[in-house]
């Protein structure tokens, strides 16, 4: 018997379970190894050939190189070990949730002082929210 | 015996301690966050602890995905800020309590809560933020802590009613230690935030206010949401409220005793990409 999965339906949203921890544990424990300052400095200066010692897929490197934080997260990435890679770029974590919304910077910024995004139309895939795949410019989730 | 004298929860975001750590407490943006805080901090100095024992989510730093326990107890003589990918935090080493945290865990883990019992770990800011929060930034904390670290990371996180048993399962422990000392338990994370995707920055000040009502008057209420109205209503990292119900299911009302007095609440939208929440109750 299938498991209750119920959080599939919320839109823009990929919730990290056990499938995706799966796809994306090479992917995330690269993310771990810049919480040492000589990875990061190893990282910084040949990018490429530091993501080539690890056993992460091609997308997957090319979703890092790229900095697509939603191709990562479609690829088993968490936000959290994600983080490693803004933290690493010296990015807030403001600017790297921001870079998911097909908003610049400053747009996602002024949502936030103006209290965030509404849930309304945000809460299930098919409502007419902002979060919902037809008004995203990238597409909203990919899978 | 040992008494557990009130609980405290907030909500722990990382640009808390950064604004902190650069000196921005007085920027526009951030002095009406410090200023609900205030409060907090005269009562923190008049109702001193002698031990916090402090629930928190560890961040993807000192869990990786090679290990992860759903309920980590930090039994350990201290716990060193950090390294997050920014450089450590500049804030005190976290001293700990071993004897009451072990005890802790060998009454918990009778009672049926299969703890993981960590001896060595760094902390993050998950558990430095709050300290910030309510002590300022002194030179060392004000008392040991007991750093309890919940999974909010990997789905299925543990069930609200879950983390509101082991709340009661942790007062009977504490209340059966023989030292005399006066312990708070704190309920971190939360609350309504989404960090990716493209619903990232989601906020739900009604949810959030209203799910604070329902914690103070009516905690089984609270411990009875789902995973899915979390994550529907308060956004992916939502869920993180769960550590809440583990500090609320510790107070003296759940076991029989007098409601809890709310010392503070405070609300506050946005840090960040975070509605921040704060309550303090005491027990009477």
């Amino acid at each position: 018997m299938a498991l209750d999965k119920p959080y599939k339906d919320v839109p823009g949203t990929t919730i990290f379970d056990a499938d995706q921890s799966r796809k994306g544990y090479h992917l995330n424990q690269f993310c771990m190894s810049l919480m040492k300052a000589d990875n990061r400095a190893r990282f910084k200066a040949d990018e490429r050939a530091y993501l080539d010692e690890w056993l992460m897929t091609e997308d997957q490197k090319q979703a890092v190189l790229a900095r697509d934080l939603n191709r990562c997260i479609a690829l088993g990435g968490n936000i959290y070990f994600l983080a490693k890679i803004g933290a690493t770029d010296g990015k807030s974590f403001q600017q790297m949730a921001g870079s998911m919304t097909g908003m610049s910077e400053e747009q996602y910024r002024d949502m936030m002082i103006k209290g965030g995004r509404s849930v309304e139309g945000n809460r299930y895939i098919g409502e007419d929210g902002d979060a919902q795949a037809h008004h995203q410019p990238q597409g909203g989730k990919k899978d | 015996m040992a008494k557990i004298t009130a609980s405290v929860y907030t909500s722990h975001v990382p640009a808390i301690g950064a604004a902190i750590d650069t000196g921005k407490t007085t920027d526009p943006y951030w002095v009406p966050l410090f200023k609900g805080y205030e409060p907090s901090r005269s009562w923190m100095e008049a109702s001193k602890p002698d031990v916090i024992f402090l629930v928190y989510n560890d961040h993807a730093t000192a869990f990786s995905l090679e290990m992860i326990p759903t309920f980590a107890i930090g039994c350990a003589a201290e716990f060193k800020p950090a390294d997050e990918g920014y450089g450590p935090r500049p804030v005190p080493t976290v001293i700990g309590h071993p004897e009451l945290a072990s005890h802790i865990a060998q009454s918990v883990i009778q009672d049926d809560f299969d703890l993981t019992i960590v001896n060595k770990m760094d902390v993050d800011h998950g558990l430095t933020v709050p300290l910030n929060l309510l002590c300022g930034s002194p030179d060392a904390w004000p008392c040991p802590v007991i750093p309890f670290a919940v999974n909010v990371v990997q789905y299925p996180v543990p069930s609200g009613r879950r983390c509101y048993n082991l709340g009661k399962a942790i007062r009977k422990a504490i209340e059966s230690y023989d030292e005399a000392l006066k312990v708070q338990i704190w309920g971190t994370g939360g609350m309504s935030h989404q960090l990716q995707g493209p619903r990232a920055g989601l906020i739900n000040r009604e949810w959030d206010n209203a799910w604070l009502d329902t914690l103070i008057a009516d905690p089984e209420a609270a411990a009875a949401v789902p995973h899915i109205d979390y994550v529907r209503e308060a956004g992916s990292e939502g869920i993180e409220l769960v550590m809440w119900l583990i500090a609320r299911g510790a107070m003296d009302d759940v076991a029989g005793g007098p409601a809890p007095k709310l010392a503070h609440r405070f609300y506050h939208v946005p840090a960040s990409n975070t509605g921040v929440g704060h309550l303090i109750l005491e027990n009477q």
